[in-house]
């Protein structure tokens, strides 16, 4: 699972990698690719690296991470739209809001482990979904449209597809640092151990449940960061953004990646986002028997994903 | 006309059936989901699915292949059940070994694909299946009118429940199953097909879920989502009530199913604002909150919400235990 290698010109290497994917990321509005469509995809991607730091880093399997996500693109879009608050204050808020919303369900989801801390995820999730369907400034089954993107700072104009791309661009690395940096922490190898042992991490005297609620808040604080920034690329939040499906989703995006690994999510984000975009207009509702199986065929025989598959080969090759 | 807290009688008892009727689907939809999980270590989420399944069966049954509801009755647990064998057998045999988490993700995947395929075919508008003659029309009890089919429902259920019951906790087969819950490795040594063992028992909770399909068909829109948003509410009874026990399990999903029931009437919601108002006087913003809360608008959330506070109070669930 672990990316960590002490081996210099595999770090080397991956340093050679990921350069070259960020030299592709800045080009890509130049070479023809669609800016909304890599927009789209890259707040997936912090969506699902906010997640993965919680299930491949962390061990906790939250079911319902699209409530966080779609809490924030709702609280956003509202603060934008019908209060005029600006763009950048709108993102801090519907952070801020995903992050509180994380620290009621932690509290509630750590008091039991394992399965049982997913099933109260998606319970919890699902009751905001019915507050999100109820509350009266969400448009309900409408959702909340026309989302201006305005200035951000008061100086760079979001309305302009590709400055917009660069604002998510930069957001998107920046998640990306952070959290290679709170896995690469102390803090983060204590989240490894309670991963790897609970028992054990706990008999250290490791205060285990305050570790897992903090990976929690800062985990469905990014989500939320993932979908303040959705609203503004695509300038509406809708039910879908909160709905269950879309906790399937970003759990298939890490899953299909790779859990525990960096590039994994982004990848699958990018695998997953595209893959809806084809099928969209082609297939109707197969995509949804597509996901599926997709799903069963990556729990039985893709475990690792793309980037843990990749790592596993990489190492055979080096021994073998 | 006798009325309860400004509710007439009728509507309150009738909310109340309707709180009972979902209730027995909660049971025996978590009554199957504890047997599986008991011996598989899986949480099936496509339990919600097979629900669906049997629905649909009952819809096929009555509309297209003349069989009747009495008919599906039989014929849908039959079907889902050996849809279950071709689940256990081809795809969850290879997750034993593994994380729950992955048992969990798997049938997630089995969800989504058996809800797009009957979306491709039946859309999202539901479908109605008619009361059988025999149970059509309502008996007058004298304070309420009680419709027959919601009766029926009740019982069935509640038979299936104890049932299912009476053969796990006081047979022989029971108490093999059991064994093989605590140690299959031993149970295996005993000479007993544990594998086989276990394959039954999930096609037993897939027909379980099954035949509640059928059962809620005539009262419900089946709809190929019908499953998916009922297992969210199911998953939420099982932590409540903890799936250590049978019983247990059962007694949680009609109790909740009654309180979701009376939630919609108001009257939890008045009940519990009413010493608030007592002590802070008639308008202050907790007993307005309880109200709402607990109110019709609430009756959605209602289940999550008392899930919340027993986290709170009892982790491991009302007849859990903790391990």
């Amino acid at each position: 699972m672990s990316t960590t290698n002490k081996n210099g010109s595999f770090q080397r290497k991956s340093f050679y990698a990921w350069s070259a994917v960020l030299v592709l990321l800045v080009a890509a509005p130049f070479i023809g690719i669609y800016p909304v469509f890599m927009m789209k995809a890259l707040c997936f991607a912090i969506f699902a690296c906010a997640f993965n730091l919680l299930l491949g880093f962390t061990g906790l399997l939250s079911f319902g991470h699209a409530a966080f996500m779609g809490s924030a693109a709702y609280v956003t879009g509202w603060l934008v739209r019908s209060a005029g608050w600006t763009p950048e204050f709108g993102i801090i808020a519907g952070t801020l809001v995903a992050a509180a919303l994380g620290l009621i369900v932690g509290l509630i989801a750590i008091r039991r482990q394992g399965i049982y801390f997913a099933m109260i995820t998606l319970a919890m999730a699902q009751m905001i979904f019915f507050v999100c369907l109820q509350a009266p400034f969400t448009g309900g089954e409408d959702g909340l449209q026309g989302v201006p993107r305005g200035k951000l700072f008061g100086v760079i104009p979001m309305a302009s597809d590709l400055a917009m791309y660069f604002v998510v661009l930069a957001v998107f690395v920046a998640v990306f640092l952070l959290i290679l940096r709170i896995v690469h922490s102390p803090y983060g190898q204590v989240l490894k151990a309670i991963r790897e042992n609970e028992p054990r991490a706990i008999s250290l005297g490791y205060d285990v449940d305050r570790y897992k609620l903090l990976a929690f808040v800062l985990s469905t604080g990014i989500a939320g960061l993932a979908g303040a920034m959705k609203t503004f690329v695509l300038g509406f939040a809708t039910l879908t953004d909160v709905h269950w499906s879309m906790s399937g989703e970003v759990i298939l995006m890490a899953l299909l990646g790779g859990m525990g690994t960096f590039a994994g999510p982004v990848l699958g984000a990018f695998t997953i986002i595209g893959l809806q975009d084809y099928l969209a207009d082609r297939v109707g509702s197969w995509v949804t028997v597509i996901i599926g199986v997709i799903f069963v065929v990556c729990v039985i025989a893709f475990r690792r994903g793309f980037v843990g598959e990749l790592i596993a080969w990489q190492k055979r090759n080096k021994t073998g | 006309m006798t009325e309860i807290f400004g509710i007439p009688l009728q509507a309150f008892a009738g909310q109340l059936l309707l709180g009972l009727v979902n209730g027995s689907f909660y049971a025996m939809l978590s009554l199957g989901l504890a047997v599986i999980f008991g011996l598989l270590g899986i949480v099936n989420f496509a339990h919600g699915a097979l629900y669906m399944v049997g629905a649909y069966v009952a819809w096929f049954s009555v509309e297209k292949w003349g069989l009747g509801y009495w008919g599906a009755l039989v014929l849908a647990p039959v079907i889902v059940g050996a849809l279950g064998v071709v689940i256990e057998r081809t795809l969850l045999k290879h997750l034993y070994k593994l994380d729950p988490l992955y048992g969990l993700l798997l049938t997630f995947g089995l969800a989504l694909i058996a809800e797009g395929l009957f979306r491709d075919q039946f859309g999202v508008s539901g479908q109605q299946v008619n009361v059988p003659d025999a149970l059509q029309g309502a008996t007058n009890l004298g304070f309420m009118v009680l419709p027959n089919y919601r009766a029926w429902v009740v019982v069935a259920s509640l038979t299936v429940c104890l049932g299912t019951w009476f053969l796990i906790e006081k047979t022989r087969l029971g108490a093999t199953l059991r064994a093989g819950t605590e140690n299959p490795a031993l149970v295996q040594a005993f000479g007993i097909n544990v594998p086989r063992m276990v394959m039954f028992t999930y096609a037993g909770g897939a027909a379980l879920a099954a035949l509640a399909g059928v059962l809620a068909a005539p009262v419900i829109q089946v709809t190929p989502l019908m499953g998916s948003n009922l297992i969210i509410v199911v998953f939420a009874v099982v932590v409540i009530g903890g799936m250590g026990s049978i019983l247990g399990s059962i007694l949680t999903g009609l109790m909740l199913g009654v309180i979701e029931g009376l939630t919609r009437t108001g009257i939890l919601g008045m009940l519990l604002s009413w010493p608030c108002t007592k002590v802070f006087g008639p308008e202050n913003w907790l007993s307005e909150a309880l109200t709402k809360l607990f109110g019709p608008e609430g009756s959605s959330t209602i289940v999550f919400v008392i899930m919340a506070i027993v986290l709170m109070i009892r982790p491991a669930g009302l007849f859990g235990k903790e391990k």
